[in-house]
């Protein structure tokens, strides 16, 4: 026990940005329930929507009803007289010729004027008010005239590029030059393999539908504007919106304390939020803008459809030859991401490949970043082609899985910190009982059919700098915790909390998070791509340590002793040569003189040479009814390896809701166009668009992990897992589906309705 | 045009003239301030605007105000005593049934519906009486688990409850 002590010691007093992971943690890795679990049951949890200041004003937004149309005239006067009504912007004010900037990771794109009056989706803004009460902002809202100019739209990617279709932009409909990527001799490959595969996959637009809508809050202070808007990216949210309205950065503050849930849709600047803060300054009074359902499904965000061509070939020993990958994606009407490609060229050893992602726009909502960005997508494809190959050679398809796993980088040939896919198929297929589920089948007269199946998954993960994290420590024991990070519902506050404890030795209910605000954080990054917990458990972890250090040169003086020979251990000083005489730390006369340590962390750079990912395995069951087309997934096990699990309550919950996710893309989640006249979405709603509830979930779902004990990837050895729960869920259901069916779905989402199209169209082969 | 309405909302009577098309959970959240009770919808789909009336779960944004003239209403706020939480918002807690957080409330409060005529819900019954409650983060597992920790605290005697803490 004292070895450890004194060796944890001197782990303190080096460099805090060089510290190793836990080895024996106490706290870190404890399955412990929400530091603001109280907040969040209790009802008193503020949301941006639940914010009420006085005097405040309620916004709406006129929106186009068409995909594609010119706004040929605007008449607000009737809304301007209409009872409460206090402000109108629309492209009549030279406010809306505003720019709003894309995000970082969309490097370029055509401008995106606030009010644009060539509307290239249904939804996009063209005027917005602001009354007394939200009724009345409504109310007034029907009274504004529009006459629409309607244009032919585009609602499909494979139309976008051929002549005579309507173009978006005068740039034209393609949105970059197609991305390609290439390794080895593809023609070699495919001439080397003993079985060639080729088959087109489908996903459709999937909307992310968090509970919460997207609503702003704005007020004006004299010049200095705050925004409390739930969002992932505060930083990025200020940054923007101070470029938009010229303002310094230093005049915008932008605060995301609860998050009712983001998946990707809110990270980004909305235009509503930019509304609210100019309605806001033309008033002087507070404005609250709330998007309704309807809104949030036709421009907040979305997966975007991709339509991918897939070629393979494979030895009979099942090692991969060759694959070619082609996919067209369509981004909606303004510049974002719709690759899946490229994705697969990183998934398996295969030493010929070629991959092109093409990426046009189409007359609907824009995307966003969707959980598993790109990565679902490409897994839909690559997971049941890889089933197919397996198929074809008669190997088991999570043999065929181990054949392939890589050693390190496909693409770019660097090893892993850590990699366990082999563990986590292995592990899983043992736990769910693979060689004996697969080989089990319904009886030919049961209408209904069983099937299990398997997929595979990688993320790619990142922390480092830049971000500061500031730890303080009073007397009395209690501490602060202050960083930029917000927590759209995945736990950061609690497993940032659980390693000051850990690092500090103080209980968690003595750790405040005073957390997402610009006016009163540092700059930290954004919480997207799982990267939280690899940024912020470095830094927060430093941060502590930080304060640590300067504690024991405190107490060193006082109790005049090497630092060395003290330890700190629920919260008291502790001599290492006489654990049994602790000190308070308000015994420290000079920790009660200074009021408060403040530790400053930041996260230590990237590991060179190495990349980070975390890697899982998920198996399904399902029951297909062939009389009615309908299918359950009964069953559902995930293993993961995610690094080291900071939480285990926090991490199934992630995967849990990640497999759920899944199991609507893959069997109801759908954006319906109307093609044959209007164009417009038909499912705007949560009746239409079925996302998953209680009763369409296995009741049996487990997950599991492996943790490699990663020491390279950072100093909380983790290495996330928010992302990539979602991965693998689709393919491995479209797989069980095969293995119950012998038929191949190749469309998300499997429907009843093509369900019972393809096995009529089998029987009628027959 | 407005109407006079006495709605008891947590165990007080508030009064108020309100336009006939209000709904409750405005009424709740604009008027009497309570925004524990969240909007997910407006149309009946989602269940986050959840209350009880009369001690039955109905989803606010499908009440008037004025139908819920005279009645006595519950929100979240009102299910702690103090700073004792209901069973079913520990439950919640503990077992860990949310993330965002954002449709707690209202499965809390279909739950506590739930849980009156049926103190010992297997996990299909649970989740039949879920079936209305959409939360997109959890997949669902842990609420059907923080239901059954609820019942199994309240199946207690309040005494019993009382001492275990
Ligand atoms: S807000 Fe009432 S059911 Fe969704
Ligand atoms: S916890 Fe986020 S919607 Fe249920």
């Amino acid at each position: 026990m004292k070895q450890t002590e004194i060796s944890s010691e001197r782990n303190s007093s080096t460099d805090a940005q060089n510290l190793e992971p836990w080895t024996n943690p106490t706290v870190v890795g404890k399955p412990l329930p929400r530091v603001d679990g109280y907040e969040r049951v209790s009802g008193s949890a503020i949301y941006p929507a639940d914010l009420i200041l006085p005097d405040m004003l309620h916004a709406a937004i006129l929106r186009c009803p068409h995909p594609h149309a010119i706004v040929k005239n605007l008449n607000t006067e009737a809304a301007r007289k209409s009872p409460g009504v206090r402000a109108i912007v629309s492209s009549a004010d030279p406010e809306g010729k505003l720019v709003i900037p894309y995000p970082w990771w969309v490097p370029e794109g055509p401008p995106v004027l606030l009010f644009d009056q060539h509307c290239r989706y249904q939804g996009e803004e063209v005027a917005a008010l602001a009354a007394d009460t939200p009724y009345q902002a409504y109310d007034a809202l029907r009274l504004m005239k529009v006459e629409y100019e309607e244009l032919s739209h585009l609602l499909h990617a494979q139309d976008a590029l051929k002549p005579g279709q309507p173009l978006l932009h005068n740039t034209g409909n393609l949105v970059r030059r197609p991305d390609t990527y290439q390794r080895g001799d593809l023609a070699k490959g495919f001439g080397e393999a003993d079985v060639l595969v080729e088959e087109t996959y489908e996903t459709s637009c999937e909307i992310h539908a968090t509970v919460e809508t997207h609503v702003a809050v704005a007020r004006w202070e004299g010049e200095q504007l705050t925004v409390w808007v739930p969002t992932q990216a505060i930083y990025e949210e200020q940054k923007s919106l101070a470029a938009t309205l010229r303002l310094p950065v230093s005049s915008v503050r932008v605060i995301s304390q609860y998050v009712g849930g983001s998946f990707g849709c809110k990270a980004e600047l909305s235009k509503h939020t930019l509304i609210a803060a100019l309605l806001a300054r033309k008033t002087r009074r507070p404005v609250k803008l709330a998007l309704s359902r309807e809104e949030s499904f036709l421009c907040a965000g979305n997966r975007p459809p991709n339509v991918m061509c897939l070629k393979a070939g494979a030895k009979k020993d099942g090692s991969l030859t060759a694959l070619e990958f082609t996919n067209l994606g369509a981004v909606g009407a303004y510049a974002d991401w719709a690759d899946a490609a490229g994705w697969a060229a990183g998934s398996y050893a295969c030493p010929n490949i070629r991959t092109q992602d093409t990426e046009v726009y189409i007359n609907a909502g824009k995307a966003r970043a969707f959980r598993g960005p790109g990565a679902a997508q490409s897994a839909w494809a690559l997971e049941q082609m890889i089933d197919m190959l397996a198929d074809k050679i008669g190997m088991d398809p999570v043999e065929f899985r181990l054949k392939n796993v890589p050693a390190t980088h496909p693409r770019t040939g660097e090893p892993y910190t850590s990699i366990e896919l082999r563990e986590c198929l292995l592990k899983g297929a043992e736990a769910f009982g693979w060689t004996k589920a697969r080989v089990a089948r319904a009886s030919s007269s049961d209408p209904v059919k069983r099937g299990v199946g398997v997929a595979s998954c990688r993320w790619i993960t990142e922390g480092g700098p830049p971000t500061t994290v500031i730890v303080t420590l009073f007397p009395d024991g209690s501490a602060t915790l202050n960083m930029a990070a917000a927590d759209q519902g995945t736990g950061t506050k609690t497993i940032m909390a659980m390693v000051v404890a850990e690092e500090l030795g103080i209980p968690l209910q003595k750790i405040h998070v005073e957390h997402a605000d610009t006016g009163t954080t540092q700059y930290g990054k954004s919480g997207g791509g799982s990267h939280s917990v690899m940024v912020y458990a470095p830094a927060v972890r430093a941060a502590a340590a930080d304060v640590k250090r300067q504690l024991l040169e405190i107490a060193a003086g006082e109790l005049k002793r090497p630092a060395i020979e003290l330890s700190l251990k629920d919260g008291k000083i502790v001599p290492v040569r006489e654990p049994g005489q602790p000190k308070n730390l308000s015994e420290l006369k000079d920790l009660t003189r200074r009021e408060q340590i403040a530790g400053i962390g930041h996260p230590p750079p990237e590991p060179k040479g190495r990349l980070i990912a975390s890697f899982g395995a998920q198996f399904a069951e399902v029951e297909v009814n062939v009389h009615t087309g309908e299918i359950r997934v009964i069953r559902l096990l995930a293993c993961h390896d995610s690094g080291r699990v900071m939480n285990p309550l926090t991490h199934e919950s992630q995967i849990f809701g990640g497999m759920v996710m899944g199991i609507g893309f893959a069997l109801t989640e759908q954006r319906v166009l109307d093609d044959h006249q209007t164009g417009r979405m038909v499912n705007a709603n949560w009746h239409d668009y079925k996302i998953p509830t209680a009763k369409d979930v296995p009741f049996d779902q487990l997950c599991l992990t492996i943790d490699p004990k990663d020491a390279e990837c950072n100093s909380a050895g983790a290495k996330g897992v928010g992302e990539i729960g979602t991965v693998p869920t689709a393919p491995a259901i479209a797989n069980a589906v095969y293995h119950a069916t012998g038929i191949r779905v190749t469309q998300a989402p499997i429907s009843p309705m093509q369900m019972l199209a393809l096995l009529a169209a089998r029987r009628e082969a027959r | 045009m407005t109407r006079n309405v006495a709605i008891t909302v947590n165990g007080t009577e508030r009064r108020a003239s309100v336009e006939p098309r209000l709904l409750l959970v405005h009424f709740l959240r604009e008027n009497a301030g309570l925004t524990g009770t969240h909007i997910g919808c407006e149309t009946s789909l989602c269940g986050a605007c959840t209350v009880l009336m009369d001690g039955r779960a109905v989803k606010s944004c499908t009440v008037l105000a004025v139908q819920a003239d005279g009645r006595q209403v519950t929100t979240v706020e009102g299910l702690a005593s103090g700073d004792q939480l209901h069973p079913i918002q520990e439950g919640f807690w503990e077992e860990h049934g949310l993330q965002c957080g954002f449709c707690t409330p209202g499965m809390i409060m279909c739950s506590h519906d739930l849980l009156g005529h049926n103190s010992n819900p297997s996990d299909g019954e649970i989740r039949e009486a879920l079936n209305g409650n959409i939360c997109r983060c959890t997949g669902y597992q842990n609420i059907v688990a923080a239901v059954k920790n609820a019942a199994r605290k309240m199946s207690k005697p309040i005494a019993a409850r009382a001492g275990a803490r």
